[in-house]
């Protein structure tokens, strides 16, 4: 099991007030989201459980592409994942911010 | 919690095969009142699966909480089929025994089981199977307390293994047709007899043999549900209204009832023989017919609805 976080600075707060959202299921090619607004507004942490090891570039990639689109500023989210492909992965965390800011 | 899309969830367009477990709860209950019990940020997850290298899930492949369902207050717990099958580990199998036990004092109207299970999680097979003799047990005292149990099982793991044991102990259950109760699954019974005693890819076999249509026509299920969460839901209220009391005289008739089927359909070889023996005109059309003509045929069929269990 590879442990990875990523700390990202934000322009902007999520919008939206939802304190807690889930998405996906832990399942062979798709990964489980756990978002938390609990950070400060300007903060964002991603961090991601993956049974497979030595991916940590793609995952910085897609990451920062997230953050840059979507400027989750207060959340802590954290990712369970079932060896999702990274289009999967943007998908997923798109949908998280989508529903937080519900 | 927001769950997948909570807001759009359409009951009648969403099916309960598809959907996941949190989808299912979201809608079949009435909207907003789902309060959930070791939420995903409780974190509540598996303590054995990190040492096989493998994933956990935030709820361990359980959801479970307190609702209302057409306004009457219920105590409900989902399995997420998608999450290794749904299978109990030691979390899991904790999660919906606490869930039981909490009915005692919480005196609900009714304990719903949304099952979608292959069985114990064999990484975690003590654990598991402990869970499940105590889920048992915890219904037991639940039905005895007077609070029914209705199991709903329509997903795509269907409800195998030690889930078709618990289920089996459930006031009433209803089932799809994409539904299967079984304790055996194919695989397993394929492994140890053989291809020739049941060939696990001929998914017509496994459907009328372990299939919701079968499962209603001898009476192992009390109701079937086209796949959508608002016929599971219809059901649900329905069969909450219809449970039968627990008590000496039912288990009596439920073992008679179980003689009196062995006796009558022990020699036969195929579903499709035991549907014949049961009345059923041209039963090679049963696994083609639609909900409402099959609802046609087993309220002509006797074996199907009983109080015994």
């Amino acid at each position: 099991m590879e442990s990875l976080t990523f700390r990202h600075t934000t322009k902007t707060p999520l919008p939206g007030t939802q304190p807690s959202a889930v998405t996906g299921v832990v399942a062979s090619g798709n990964l489980e989201v756990l978002l938390e607004r609990v950070l400060p507004p300007d903060a964002c942490e991603v961090a991601i459980d993956t049974p497979i090891a030595g991916y940590g570039d793609v995952w910085a990639a897609v990451v920062a592409d997230f953050v840059a689109r979507a400027q989750p500023g207060g959340i802590r989210i954290s990712i369970n994942d079932g060896g999702a492909r990274p289009d999967t992965v943007s998908l997923r965390l798109l949908q998280g911010a989508r529903l937080m800011e519900a | 919690m927001a769950g997948d899309r909570a807001a759009s969830i359409d009951p009648d367009a969403l099916s309960w095969y598809e959907a996941t477990a949190r989808q299912r709860v979201t809608a079949l209950v009435d909207p907003g009142s789902f309060r959930e019990f070791l939420g995903p940020t409780e974190r509540r997850m598996s303590p054995h699966l990190p040492l096989f290298d493998l994933p956990r899930a935030f709820d361990d492949g359980i959801v479970i909480g307190r609702a209302d369902i057409a306004g009457t207050p219920v105590l409900l717990a989902a399995q997420e089929g998608r999450f290794m099958g749904g299978a109990f580990g030691e979390v899991h199998g904790g999660k919906l025994v606490g869930l039981l036990r909490a009915a005692l004092d919480l005196k609900p109207r009714a304990v719903l089981i949304l099952f979608d299970t292959g069985g114990v999680r064999l990484q975690e097979a003590n654990a598991g199977e402990t869970a499940i003799a105590e889920a048992m047990r915890a219904i037991v005292d639940v039905r005895a307390a007077g609070i029914p149990v209705v199991g709903l099982i329509g997903g795509r793991a269907g409800c195998y293994g030690g889930g078709g044991l618990i289920a089996g102990t459930c006031s009433r259950l209803a089932v799809s047709e994409g539904g299967r109760i079984s304790v055996s699954g194919p695989e397993v019974i394929e492994t140890n007899k053989g291809a020739e005693e049941f060939d696990s890819r001929d998914r017509a076999l496994v459907w009328r043999t372990m299939g919701g249509k079968h499962r209603r026509l001898t009476g192992g299920a009390d109701a079937f549900c086209a796949d959508t969460v608002a016929a599971f839901r219809q059901a649900a209220v329905a069969l909450i209204d219809r449970a039968p009391a627990f008590d000496l005289a039912g288990l009596e008739a439920e073992q008679a009832r179980l003689a009196a089927r062995i006796a009558r359909f022990g020699d036969c070889r195929d579903a499709t023989e035991v549907w014949a023996r049961l009345g059923v005109n041209d039963p090679a059309t049963v696994p083609g017919m639609d909900t409402a003509a099959f609802e046609a045929i087993v309220a002509r069929v006797g074996e199907a609805d009983h109080d015994a269990r």
